[in-house]
């Protein structure tokens, strides 16, 4: 459904930031995208989105599309309408507005289905009860939801989710990923950028692993998650288990084979 | 008694022109964070096509009216369009600047449009007055008052529960936020822009009416705007409205008082009432009676 092929971003016309990534969602599944902070994972989704402009990036070389459609270059309120829609990081909730006109902001493009507002809180029933509140003074865990709510109220076939588990409490990160889930076996694709690898490769069905704006792993999720280099660098998993003395730790870090 | 009233209700009048004039500001600056000087130009502007329409012309006065608010927003939209969306991501202070020499530009043309002479603005009223519980109001001033209210209702209405008002919010409280869910940004700066200009059109209709009149000099009329915008707080709607009323009622009262209390400060005093309301109300709040404190959780 989505493919970007060898795209290139630069911003402020001197800092390349994506080297030719590439990269597929299929329709109707959860593909995660992963890798360090200042790899380039929030730029391919700026890229997506058309919101490069913004932060004075440009597209310099490759292309996106979408159901065949190339939409690299495109307006962001044009993607939007297309069917992708963005969840950003940090939730950026119109805090000044209440819960319900975040959610009527979100539907702005008019493309979303009329029982959209109806699956938003039947997917988060604590904005239903809280439809009245300033979203400003919802906690963190409502607010991502809040966030995610007012993406899905333009019914987007391709959901784009940014860190959605940061600064939430495990047991909020299990809630937000079991919603996931569920809004994506109502039949959104979801692309998921993560930190957090096993939480994000525990649902999704696909993984890419960006590196300094290059996939260097690009695998199922099973594999990934056997992948040696993945589980020590990511998933924080040590050939000798748990109860490893320190008088073993290497005093060298072994070097990640996919950068040679 | 009657003084009083006569002032508190002329200055009523004149304060609900203030909020329309300081309501053209503040939905600029809060879509943009742009504090537009080109609503003086924008107001004559609008006022120049009022009086051409009702008196050149001849058509009905409040027909007049609607046809300059609109061109008055065609206006406002078009110098968004042409040289403030090119600034979008630059410095606001640039933009404040262009907006600067846009008002010089746009006020030379009405300026040679309206030549040397005072323009009355074919307006119904003239001279008139009512008489109510003893007050005399000139007719033109109930007008004044009563279109205000209604546009700024109007307004309101719009805001509150509208599509592209609510968009206008998002948009203000965050640009790019509200791009990823789609609102193009640019057309709500259009739409502030426009907005601005045909309120600006209208007060400028209604502040040469009556016993007033159409000049050269009519301009400056909508700096009086801006002590009411910093007294309100900038970014606030109601701020405008309220600070429009406080210092129209506050402008009146001196006016009607200080040639006899105070002779000793001269003629013509009441010009520096503004200002005087505006320092005083920023001593006791620097942010001005509703600049908005930032929702935040603790």
């Amino acid at each position: 459904m989505l493919d970007v092929r060898n795209l290139e971003v630069v911003y402020e016309d001197v800092i390349l930031v994506l080297k030719g990534m590439s990269m597929h969602v299929p329709d109707g599944e959860i593909v995660a995208l992963l890798g360090p902070n200042g790899a380039g994972k929030t730029t391919v989704l700026r890229a997506l989105t058309g919101l490069l402009d913004v932060h004075r990036g440009e597209i310099t070389r490759g292309e996106i599309s979408f159901d065949g459609e190339v939409i690299s270059g495109r307006q962001a309120h044009e993607i939007v309408a297309g069917g992708i829609s963005q969840v950003m990081e940090g939730r950026r909730v119109f805090a000044e507005l209440t819960v319900e006109e975040n959610l009527r902001a979100g539907a702005y493009t008019g493309g979303g289905r009329a029982d959209a507002s109806d699956r938003v809180f039947d997917l988060f029933p604590v904005l239903a009860e809280r439809r009245r509140a300033t979203a400003g003074y919802l906690s963190g865990g409502e607010q991502q939801m809040l966030a995610i709510g007012r993406a899905l109220m333009a019914s987007p076939r391709l959901l784009l989710l940014d860190e959605p588990s940061l600064g939430l409490a495990p047991q909020l990160v299990e809630q937000i990923r079991e919603l996931i889930v569920e809004i994506n076996e109502q039949g959104t694709a979801v692309l998921l950028v993560e930190q957090n690898a096993t939480m994000a490769l525990s649902i999704a069905s696909h993984g890419y692993v960006l590196e300094t704006g290059k996939v260097v792993l690009d695998k199922s999720a099973e594999e990934l998650l056997a992948d040696q280099d993945m589980q020590e660098f990511y998933l924080g998993v040590h050939a000798g288990g748990a109860g490893h003395s320190f008088r073993d730790v290497k005093h060298y870090r072994r070097r990640k084979r996919w950068l040679s | 008694m009657t003084t009083f009233l006569q002032a508190v209700v002329s200055g009523l009048a004149l304060g609900t022109i203030y909020a329309l004039l300081a309501l053209g500001f503040v939905i600029i600056y809060r879509a943009t964070d742009v504090v537009s000087f080109a609503q003086p130009a924008l107001m004559v502007f609008g006022a120049y096509w009022a009086m051409y329409f009702a008196t050149v012309i001849g058509w009905n006065f409040w027909v007049a009216v609607v046809i300059a608010a609109v061109l008055g927003a065609v206006m406002g939209a078009v110098i968004e369009r042409l040289f403030l969306r090119p600034l979008v991501g630059r410095p606001v202070f640039s933009a404040v600047m262009v907006t600067i020499g846009l008002d010089i530009v746009l006020r030379v043309i009405v300026d040679d449009l309206l030549g040397i002479n005072q323009r009355t603005m074919g307006d119904p009223f003239g001279l008139q007055t009512v008489n109510i519980g003893g007050i005399t109001i000139p007719q033109s001033d109930l007008a004044a008052m009563l279109g205000a209210i209604l546009v700024i209702s109007a307004l309101l209405v719009f805001y509150r529960t509208t599509k592209y008002g609510l968009a206008m919010r998002a948009a203000a409280f965050d640009q790019e936020a509200a791009m990823a869910q789609g609102i193009p940004v640019g057309r709500m700066f259009g739409l502030a822009w426009a907005l601005a200009g045909s309120m600006a059109a209208i007060a400028g209709t209604f502040i040469s009416m009556g016993n007033s009149s159409l000049s050269r000099s009519t301009w400056v009329f909508a700096l009086r705007a801006l002590p009411v915008i910093v007294l309100g707080g900038l970014d606030s709607i109601r701020g405008a409205i309220v600070g429009g009323l406080i210092i129209g009622v506050a402008e009146r009262l001196v006016a009607a008082y200080q040639p006899g209390a105070a002779p000793w400060l001269g003629a013509g005093f009441e010009l520096v009432v503004p200002y005087i309301v505006m320092l005083v109300v920023l001593l006791v709040k620097p942010y001005g009676l509703y600049g908005t404190a930032e929702v935040q959780r603790v």
